[in-house]
């Protein structure tokens, strides 16, 4: 009988770390080719009909630019979260909480000045957001409740919140949808190219992964998470307060994944739906492993999964397999750039017995 | 109005529905301590239920076989469990991003071969469910009859397999070797205990119970697929599996009290409670974490979860 | 007398990635004695017994049982062959009780059947003269039972050669004492026993054959009756064992310490150290001697900041200093160097540098206002490396990567940072070869010399006898005695940490 056994081997050097994730996405593709083959797609067809949606004209490659945005977001939030070992499950619900407060603000706060509107949407979004993710961040140190289950019930727990909102108090007049009146011009974001839904979220969501960037290598709290999230006894034996930076990890995650809630409202959908997000807090998790937690892995990976997004919408319409790849080539992903980082430490070594 | 909460059949009503509708999650959390109990924890549970779910339903559907479709779910959460064990058990990668790379992809495959098994028509195809299981004499009983005696068979085996996982668990030598992996890995090696084996094995029977968990929402509960059919049902039952402290007595338990508050906002709905809907389908996610609060201060994890065992590491 | 060896390891080599733990090893165990493998950490004796165990396999070397070449390729043939091995952290599931833990692995049928195994749990216990309730919850047991419930484990799986890794390291003289008779019965019916130790005195009085091995490799085999504990310390070492170092260093100073009547409850809330009072001054280093599990852990944990306790006070340089909190602890000026390296000292994955400054990255010179000086960061950890000599393939890489004596090594550099008024070390030297236990030894001296107050908790009685100007000996909670160093009698302290007053 073969069996294998995992053997630690000599570290790999550090320009691995670069390499392994573009490794990830070629054997990715190859395995996704799996889905796509026994559903009767010709794979040259399909992958190409994906490339083309996604980067083959003017229109398509700015969708493609466009849905990354709110994807760098909830891939920042996550990867913030899980460099420091707290296990945020709930950015799609961080995301609501933003979109909710964003929404309020671009709807009801016609009392402000309107320069002002745009930054409270941002500010307040920030914050409902970081408020969400606090809350199971404050029950997993004080009272030693699970992250990964508490952020998770939040998530449902503000869809319904949502749904309260829009089926009630929030619901334009007169429409039987779940849907909010529209925000007001103020709270627009600003496009960057005329007559096209390329935003300013988009250069902003890049500018927040520099400052994440910042955050992790050049300050004090990104090195206390770094800490916490290696080892946190260690962390907590020599003095650093573990429960607060956990805290701030928390508050500045959910705020990042709010803020993606915030753009879906203001820059694309100039309302709030109950559909505003097909996903996005998940997919974060996938694009944070993916970019292995480092904020510019974090860019490009969900420049890629943007991408397949795009992409995979143009491949159903020209070749029959259903859009739901998208969904089993995250997965795929996800578990292949497991098996890679594994790769860096430890060897395979096949036994026979 | 007010009356008819009180009323013998509302209640009836309430506690039978909640028999009901208790038991996917009922299925998924004995699968879930299993599985945890020796020292894995699966956040592959809502994607594998959700692939129960279409597995089933599809089988059903093409061969008018509710059973078979129930048993096609069993073997398609049994193979999504192998592929968790590979990754956490025999790799030894992290139980967690483990297990959310398989609700990810499981649940986008059974969305995937949904989708192209059936297309897009206008009105969703149906089956024909399991019809609820009158048991004779006992069901004539006025109103226990009415809860206890009316369920589905599926919902008679789930309770049945509460006292055999028990037993399982504390009485036989397997379950004995599945407590001592997930408490400590080492001494079951020590011992001769194939410890990833072992894990293996209890990955395989929680994906089996989180399979057909989710057939029941399509072959049961509803009689077709939709995309938000198991609703987190699975991350519920991983809170009740904390929640019941590792015991499949307790954790039902708690699996019940979530399909009671479940079962209430619908009633309370359709007898014409003026109350917000969604406020009220927020109450089982909120009370759980109440729970949850409650019980984590003395909760007794088994000491070797979220662990990877693997031998030739030096060091000690 | 016509003895052929039961046991024969011939040519054994293991490698770990780079390392290679032994090298064309040599060991054979004949029936009805005990054959003790010595030699200091590191040396390859656990690494050896554990190929033997099936836990390890070999990269090359044969294994004969009974003149018959074997494969042993995991614990279960090891103990179908009657190979039995009693581990340095026991095999046990504390929350599952002793039968329960005896009869894992070898149950019987499908249905546990407690009662047909607890007759022979019983049976077995009357042969051997081993007292144990097969009810009782495992972590209810003192650690001398549980090591009983480890042997028992073995007799029940019919073992006849049994391996016994360092199993003094956690007993008490007196449950030392037992253990050994219980060993010789073990002889008498047949057995044969395996004692991995570095305890030259115990080696000594139980083996009837002794194999010593250092780095690796076969050195020495002798006969009990042939050899001296003076021959055995230089087989083992490879030179003469160091004496009791007088340093100069003056006498102590004005008090920079003091605990007064603490109490302390451990994590099952019953009290694990009660009225516990010293004073440590500086220039003076005072050892905690004791068997591990006697309240040090409790004591270095309120010392540390870690643990708070229910009664008591700790004042430092005059000042009170507040209790359940590392950062007071650090703020104090004190140097703490935990007990476990690997999971409270330094963050593994991360790089020497980034454990350098674990401590003191949030205080300047490396931040201000909440950013991080990375260059002074980095000069800074050059420098500490280059002081205290750590070898290191530089300061980026992963601390995991280094061996222990210099991971020790660097948690030395950074506590010491400084000049700290005071300095707890729990078992500082624990795991590491002669080589970095001298350089640890080396820089404490150093260090009382300069001026600071020392506090040695540490369960190896010739280390603290080596650095300590006065011994404390802890038993169940409470200062059995105190000596000082000019009057050392090795006996009396033997007695108090058995509990019985003198």
């Amino acid at each position: 009988m073969i069996g294998l056994s995992i053997v630690k081997r000599k570290p790999l050097p550090t320009r691995f770390k670069v390499i392994l994730p573009v490794a990830a996405i070629v054997v990715t593709i190859l395995i996704g080719s799996i889905p796509i083959l026994l559903a009767g797609g010709n794979l040259l067809k399909a992958y190409s009909s994906l490339l083309h949606g996604a980067l083959g004209t003017r229109f398509n490659f700015l969708e493609t630019l466009v849905k990354a945005s709110p994807l760098i977001l909830t891939g920042l939030s996550v990867s913030f979260a899980f460099r420091a070992r707290f296990w945020n499950i709930g950015a799609e619900g961080q995301l609501f909480a933003g979109a909710i407060v964003a929404t309020a603000v671009g709807v009801y706060g016609t009392w402000l000045p309107p320069a002002l509107v745009l930054p409270a949407c941002v500010v307040l979004g920030f914050l409902a957001g970081g408020i969400w993710a606090a809350i199971p961040a404050f029950l997993k140190t004080k009272l030693k409740v699970d992250d990964v289950v508490t952020t998770l019930l939040m998530n449902y727990i503000m869809i319904h919140i949502m749904g309260f909102l829009l089926y009630g108090p929030m619901q334009a007049a007169g429409s039987s949808w779940p849907r909010s009146e529209p925000i007001m011009e103020a709270a627009h974001y600003p496009t960057l190219l005329a007559h096209t839904r390329l935003h300013v979220g988009l250069v902003f969501a890049i500018v927040l992964a520099l400052a994440i960037w910042f955050i992790n290598t050049r300050t004090v709290l990104g090195y206390s998470a770094k800490c916490v999230g290696t080892n946190i006894q260690a962390a907590y034996f020599n003095g650093i307060n573990t429960d607060m930076t956990i805290l701030k990890t928390a508050l500045i995650s959910g705020g990042l994944a709010g803020l993606a809630g915030v753009g879906e409202v203001c820059a694309i959908h100039y309302h709030l739906l109950m559909d505003i997000s097909p996903g996005y807090g998940y997919t974060g998790i996938v694009i944070a492993m993916l970019g292995n937690l480092h904020p510019i892995g974090v860019v490009l990976s969900a420049f890629f999964f943007s991408c397949i997004a795009i992409g995979s919408q143009t491949m159903s319409r020209m070749t029959g397999i259903p859009v739901y790849i998208e969904g089993v080539i995250e997965g795929i992903a996800l578990m292949v750039m497991l098996v890679a980082l594994l790769f860096m430490e430890y060897r395979i070594r096949w036994t026979r017995k | 109005m007010t009356t008819d909460f009180i009323s013998p059949a509302f209640i009836s009503g309430i506690l039978s529905a909640t028999l009901r509708m208790s038991t996917p999650i009922m299925l998924a959390t004995l699968g879930e301590i299993i599985t945890e109990r020796g020292g894995v924890l699966n956040l592959g549970i809502e994607g594998i239920m959700l692939f129960g779910a279409a597995s089933g339903f599809l089988t059903t559907l093409a061969t008018g076989n509710l059973w078979l479709g129930v048993f096609v779910a069993a073997l398609c959460g049994i193979a999504l469990a192998m592929l968790m064990s590979f990754l956490a058990v025999t790799l030894g990668l992290s139980q967690h991003v483990s297990g959310l790379g398989i609700t990810i992809f499981a649940s986008g495959l059974a969305m995937f071969i949904y989708r192209k098994a059936v297309g897009s028509p206008m009105i969703p195809p149906t089956v024909k469910p399991f019809t609820p299981l009158s048991i004779p004499y006992l069901s004539h009983i006025p109103f226990v009859g009415d809860i206890f005696f009316k369920q589905y068979l599926l919902t008679y085996i789930t309770w049945a397999l509460i006292p055999i996982v028990s037993i399982f668990l504390f009485r036989t030598r397997i379950g004995l070797r599945v407590r001592t992996v997930g408490q400590n890995p080492f001494a079951a090696d020590t011992v001769g205990v194939n410890v990833n084996l072992t894990r293996a094995f209890c990955l395989a029977i929680g994906g089996a119970f989180f399979g057909v968990a989710g057939a029941f929402l399509t072959l049961a509960h509803q009689n077709m697929f939709l995309i938000d059919v198991v609703g987190g049902r699975g991350w519920i039952a991983i809170a009740m599996t904390i929640f019941g402290n590792w015991n499949p007595l307790s954790g039902c338990l708690g699996a019940m009290m979530f399909g009671f508050l479940d079962a209430l906002q619908l009633r309370l709905q359709i007898v014409g409670v003026k109350l917000p809907t969604h406020l009220f389908l927020m109450i089982p996610y909120l009370m759980t974490v109440v729970a949850l609060v409650g019980v984590s201060r003395k909760a007794t994890v088994p000491a070797g979860l979220l662990k990877p065992y693997r031998r030739e590491e030096k060091g000690g | 007398m016509d003895r052929h060896p039961v046991i024969e390891m011939i040519d054994i080599t293991k490698r770990f990635g780079d390392v290679t733990a032994s090298s064309e090893v040599c060991f054979s165990l004949f029936p009805n004695e005990i054959c003790a493998l010595l030699g200091e950490n590191g040396a390859g004796k656990t690494t050896l017994m554990n190929i033997l165990f099936g836990y390890y396999s070999c990269d090359s070397g044969e294994i004969r049982i009974d003149g018959k070449a074997v494969r042993l390729s995991s614990p279960k043939d090891a103990i179908a062959h009657g190979i039995s091995m009693i581990h340095q952290h026991f095999t046990l599931v504390p929350s599952q009780s002793v039968l329960e833990n005896v009869m894992i692995g070898v149950e019987g049928g499908f249905f546990l059947d407690k009662k047909k195994a607890k007759q022979r749990l019983l049976a077995i216990e009357a042969q051997f003269g081993l007292d144990l309730d097969p009810d009782a919850m495992v972590f209810t047991l003192p650690i001398g039972q549980q090591q009983k419930l480890e042997i028992l484990k073995a007799l029940y799986r019919e073992a006849k050669i049994l391996i016994m890794d360092e199993p003094t390291a956690v007993l008490a003289p007196i449950e030392t004492k037992e253990l050994f008779t219980t060993l010789k019965v073990l002889v008498e019916h047949g057995r044969s026993v395996v004692f991995i130790s570095h305890k030259l005195h115990e080696v000594m009085e139980i083996s009837d054959r002794i194999l010593v091995l250092r780095g690796g490799r076969n050195v020495a085999e002798r006969r009990k009756p042939e050899t001296t504990i003076a021959e055995l310390a230089s087989l083992m070492v490879g030179r003469e064992l160091l004496e009791r170092l007088d340093c100069t260093g003056g006498e102590a100073g004005k008090t920079v310490l003091q605990v007064d009547r603490l109490r302390v409850r451990n994590a099952k809330g019953l009290v694990a150290l009660d009225e516990f009072s010293l004073d440590l001054k500086e220039r003076e280093i005072i050892g905690i001697a004791g068997v591990t599990g006697n309240g040090q852990t409790e004591l270095s944990d309120v010392l540390f900041g870690i643990a708070r306790p229910e009664a008591g006070t700790i004042v430092i340089d005059g000042k009170p200093v507040a209790t359940g909190s590392p950062i007071s602890m650090i703020e104090a000026g004190m140097a703490r160097i935990p007990e476990d390296r690997i999971t409270t000292g330094v963050c593994m994955d991360l790089s020497v540098m980034d454990n350098l400054v674990l401590r003191d990255h949030d205080k300047r010179p490396f931040s201000s206002m909440g950013l991080i000086h990375g260059r002074k960061i980095r000069s800074y950890a050059m420098e500490r490396v280059r002081q205290f000599q750590v070898k290191t393939d530089g300061i980026d890489v992963a601390i995991k990567s280094l061996s222990g004596g210099n991971v020790q090594k660097v948690i030395l550099a950074r506590e010491l940072a400084g000049e700290p008024k005071i300095i707890i070390a729990c078992k500082p030297t624990r795991g590491l070869d002669v080589g970095a236990m001298e350089t640890v030894h080396q820089t404490m001296l150093r260090q009382k010399e300069r001026g600071a107050g020392i506090l040695l908790v540490s369960d190896d009685l010739d280390e603290v006898f080596l650095l300590s100007d006065r011994v404390i000996v802890l038993y169940e909670g409470r200062i059995m005695g105190e000596m000082s160093a000019k009057s050392l009698d090795r006996d009396r302290i033997g007695l108090w940490m058995s509990g019985v007053a003198s």
